[in-house]
């Protein structure tokens, strides 16, 4: 079919092999003399390995480890500090040591259950206080500071007529695909061919030619159908590989190594903790004066992405708002705990969790509507970002808030939702809102100097045509969505796009699978080489072209001063939250969801819904479902409902509006969809809970726990 | 686990209307067997310990987790796995609605719908969302899983 309209929604391309089960993922891959790898994992969070003993192996049973690394022992990433196998200092407890390979699964963790190490141990730093009180002694991954003098601000709250401090905080997410990770290495005579669950294909290839120390050629990796990403299969996957790869060049035969849930919750990348400090300074008439953050974050044991992730945390620091007089700095923090990595909305989340509480709580302090206090700093068209770059594009934020607005019937719900409360002593009703955005691609100059992104476009003579791109189709529909953009290039039927599994042989590196940019940049990229095939098309014979990443004219971004245009386009979001919590128990029940959201154009409305419905409810669970907690370096949950990401019962069908906005650097209009709709649901969710309450939060998730002793507090304070 | 021990017995198992004769431990589950020795590996492996329903076949039309059954338990009862369901309803509707994103949680999902609506044609809303409590999904908001099943429960049940 030849769809008129891009929004239009046609039928998933992977769907039939997703109802039948047939469809493959690494997990259910099986292959002649197939291999498991068992990982053995520190046991401490800190400390020097003496000696290991290894049990008598039996036979076909093997210990690979860092001896058997012939190029670097680190994952390449941005810092190289994450050892592929730890061998001489460990750094957080389970980071992996070595591997027992064997064909028996329950051997393999016989085995492993017996090895014995001895370790000098060390004093580690456990939690983001201590690291923060230390961190002039301890590892700093990254550190930023922009924006006003603080001279500046100094007089400004001098003479202000009131300086609000608040310290927020923020706890892990855990991605909680529902496919554990998963990597196979297959030894062959002339490369070493590594497949998995993953959204980032060169990352992985790249961290395998330096662990490998080989040529280009030498190594293939192949995306197998991805169970889940949300970021947790960004940066990760790459050390699997690397264990896989160089276990079967070893053993010369596949290994296949597995996670199990209980390894995968305690071991793999979660989203950062964060602590913010927010200093604001008011006038009589409640007008900000200026406004002082900190941020930081913890990084875990290695820096991993938490660089970056910094960034993005410090740019959405201000929200959506044009703060007079802003000074942010922030800190990317070592402690000897899990690598925190990419998690769906990368550091922002946690900076509009903190952003929209704090000025929540200003306006309340004011007696002021939180709406309408926030309304009148909302960026508008050709404001300048908080590092000097520009907003270029039309901002339909104050449309979209007033709609809202209306749809909910706000100022009539808000005086019911009073009375109510007034006469019930038991259950409280609250309405809560959230603005934000989401900066789309990746920030900075990324895409320009480290991406760098190429597409290919194959005909046949046949006169299909196969899409040559190493993104991944990790459930939010890249297949489809990008076969349509190809297709309506082409005017050809959607079923004539072909998408095999991306495989680094075959396709170029049009960059990972992340920072929203699949759709608009990966897309634009294919918009133009349909155009150009379009262009030279010829009928019978095989053809190819090819297109490469052209930076749109920006401010130039500047990493060390902070200054700059960050992202090429935002997408912007509104989001308003119901709730009835109950005083007794300190459950809160969420009774409407809306979100309403510009994400420029949709190319496919289902899909897109999928992301909204999907998205906001991670992001509404992490504001007071999903709690994970660390103890001396040890993750404390261990099973999914230990943790609690929603089920059935605790979602309400998502009220969702689009707005058309298209922008004109994305692919028929469109922006980054992915991330967006996570942000906006904590925020939300901490703003209906406390309006129900009259009580702030100063932290995430808002779980029974704390509204619990939260209202005990009040009651106290009430009393003295 | 009661038992790690080396001995096995041979037991019969009836899948998707054949029969197989498998070797089995005390210990295997029945999750275990269904994929590493029948190579049904549409039943999924994320959780196994209860919490997910990813895992999920029908017993006797009921829905099961096979990551919580020994497969010594499951030889007199007749089993189904989404490899024997084909072409069903709520499989179609599940494309329709959109239900499926990863699509990991989704063989599960479809299994425990199927006996849903088989069960109880005419459910409530209430009745499905229950249902639903024994499965996850991590990529949709189950919106759509919600719909797809209304809708088959509404074409059968409304007579
Ligand atoms: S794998 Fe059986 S319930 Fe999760
Ligand atoms: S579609 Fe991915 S878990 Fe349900």
């Amino acid at each position: 079919m030849i769809a008129k309209d891009i929004s239009t929604s046609v039928k998933k391309k992977d769907h039939d092999g997703k109802i039948s089960g047939q469809l493959a993922y690494i997990s259910d891959v099986k292959v002649d003399s197939m291999l498991y790898g068992v990982l053995y994992r520190s046991p401490i969070a800190y400390g020097k390995v003496r000696s290991i003993r290894l049990p008598p192996l039996p036979e076909g049973y093997e210990k690979i480890g860092a001896e058997h690394i012939p190029g670097n022992n680190f994952v390449k990433l941005l810092h190289n500090d994450q050892p592929i196998f730890a061998n001489e200092w460990v750094n957080y407890i389970g980071e992996p040591m070595f591997m027992l390979v064997g064909p028996k699964l329950d051997i393999l963790y016989q085995l492993v259950d017996e090895v014995e190490v001895d370790f000098e141990e060390h004093p580690a730093i456990f939690t983001l206080e201590e690291a923060i009180k230390q961190k002039d002694q301890t590892g700093v991954f990254a550190y930023h500071e922009f924006g006003e003098s603080l001279d500046v601000i100094k007089s400004i709250e001098k003479k202000a007529h009131r300086v609000i401090e608040e310290v927020y905080e923020t706890g892990y997410q855990e991605h909680v695909y529902l496919e554990p990770q998963g990597m196979l290495g297959i030894y062959k005579a002339d490369e070493i061919l590594v497949k998995g669950s993953m959204q980032c294909l060169y990352y992985v290839k790249n961290a395998l030619i330096s662990a490998l120390a080989c040529e280009d050629d030498e190594v293939r990796v192949i995306q197998s159908p991805t169970g889940g990403g949300f970021g947790g299969k960004e940066d990760f996957p790459s050390m699997m590989a690397c264990h896989v790869a160089i276990a079967a060049k070893v053993v010369k035969k596949p290994v296949m190594l597995l996670f199990d849930r209980a390894e995968d919750m305690e071991v793999t990348t979660k989203r950062h903790p964060a602590k913010f400090t927010y200093r604001t300074a008011i006038d009589e008439q409640g007008n900000i004066l200026s406004m002082n953050v900190e941020v930081f974050l913890d990084g875990g044991a290695n820096a991993g992405l938490s660089p970056v992730v910094l960034q993005r945390a410090l740019l959405n620091s201000s929200g959506v708002y044009k703060i007079p007089h802003f000074h942010a700095k922030g800190y990317a923090l070592k402690t000897n705990t899990v690598p925190n990595g990419a998690f769906r909305g990368f550091g922002a989340p946690q900076s509009f969790a903190a952003i929209e509480s704090h000025l929540g709580h200003i306006s309340s302090m004011l007696k002021r509507d939180p709406i309408q206090y926030k309304r009148n700093y909302l960026v508008k068209q050709g404001d300048p970002t908080i590092t000097n770059g520009r907003f270029r594009d039309p901002i339909l934020l104050e449309d979209m808030i007033q709609d809202l607005l209306q749809t909910a019937d706000y100022t009539k719900k808000k005086e019911a939702f009073r009375a109510f409360n007034q006469q019930n002593k038991r259950f409280k009703k609250g309405i809560g809102a959230s603005l934000f955005l989401h900066g789309c691609g990746f920030t900075g100059s990324g895409e320009r100097d480290h991406i760098k992104a190429v597409v290919k476009l194959e005909k046949t003579e046949q006169d299909q045509v196969l899409i040559k791109v190493s993104n991944s189709d990790m459930g939010q529909g890249a297949l489809t969505t990008l076969s349509k953009i190809v297709a309506k290039g082409l005017d050809l039927p959607y079923e004539d796009i072909l998408f095999p599994d991306p495989d680094t042989k075959d396709v170029p590196d049009s960059g990972p699978t992340v920072a929203s940019r699949t759709t608009m940049i990966v897309g634009k990229l294919l918009e133009r080489a349909a155009s150009q095939l379009k262009a030279g098309w010829q009928s019978g014979v095989a053809q190819e072209v090819v297109e490469h990443y052209i930076h749109e004219d920006m401010i130039p971004w500047d990493e060390e001063t902070f200054s700059g245009d960050a992202y090429p386009a935002y997408s912007w979001g509104v989001n308003l939250i119901e709730v009835e919590v109950d005083i007794l128990t300190g459950s809160v029940r969420i009774e409407r969801v809306y979100g309403s959201f510009d994400i420029g154009r949709a190319i496919d409305e289902r899909i897109v819904k999928g992301q909204i419905d999907g998205g906001m409810a991670q992001g509404i669970a992490y504001g007071f479902m999903e709690k994970m907690t660390s103890q001396l370096g040890k993750i404390q949950q261990k099973t999914i409902s230990d943790y609690g990401p929603p089920t059935a019962m605790d979602l309400v069908p998502i009220e969702s509006k689009l707005y058309d906005n298209p922008y004109a650097g994305g692919p028929y209009g469109a922006k980054g969809a992915g991330e967006l709709p996570l942000t906006g649901g904590a925020p939300a969710v901490q703003a209906a809970i406390e309006d129900a309450l009259q009580i702030p939060f100063y932290q995430i998730p808002v779980t029974p726990e704390l509204i619990i002793e939260s209202l005990t507090k009040k009651d106290g304070d009430a009393r003295d | 686990m009661i038992s790690n021990g080396k001995s096995k017995t041979v037991i019969e198992l009836h899948v998707n209307g054949d029969s197989h004769e498998v070797m089995v431990r005390s210990g295997d589950t029945l999750l275990d067997i269904l994929r590493e020795q029948l190579g049904l590996s549409g039943a999924k492996r994320s959780c196994e310990n209860g919490d997910c329903g990813a895992c999920t076949v029908l017993a006797d039309g009921k829905p099961i987790h096979s990551c919580l059954s020994l497969a010594i338990e499951s030889c007199d009862q007749s089993l189904m796995t989404i490899e024997g369901l084909m072409g069903s309803p709520i499989q179609q509707a599940f494309v329709d609605n959109w239900a499926i994103q990863c699509g990991f949680c989704t063989p599960g999902f479809i299994l425990n719908c199927h006996a849903l609506a088989t069960e109880h044609p005419n459910a409530s809303d209430e009745v499905i969302e229950e249902w639903m409590c024994s499965n996850l999904c991590r990529c949709t908001g189950y919106q759509e899983i919600k719909e797809a099943v209304q809708s088959v429960v509404r074409a059968s049940g409304n007579a």
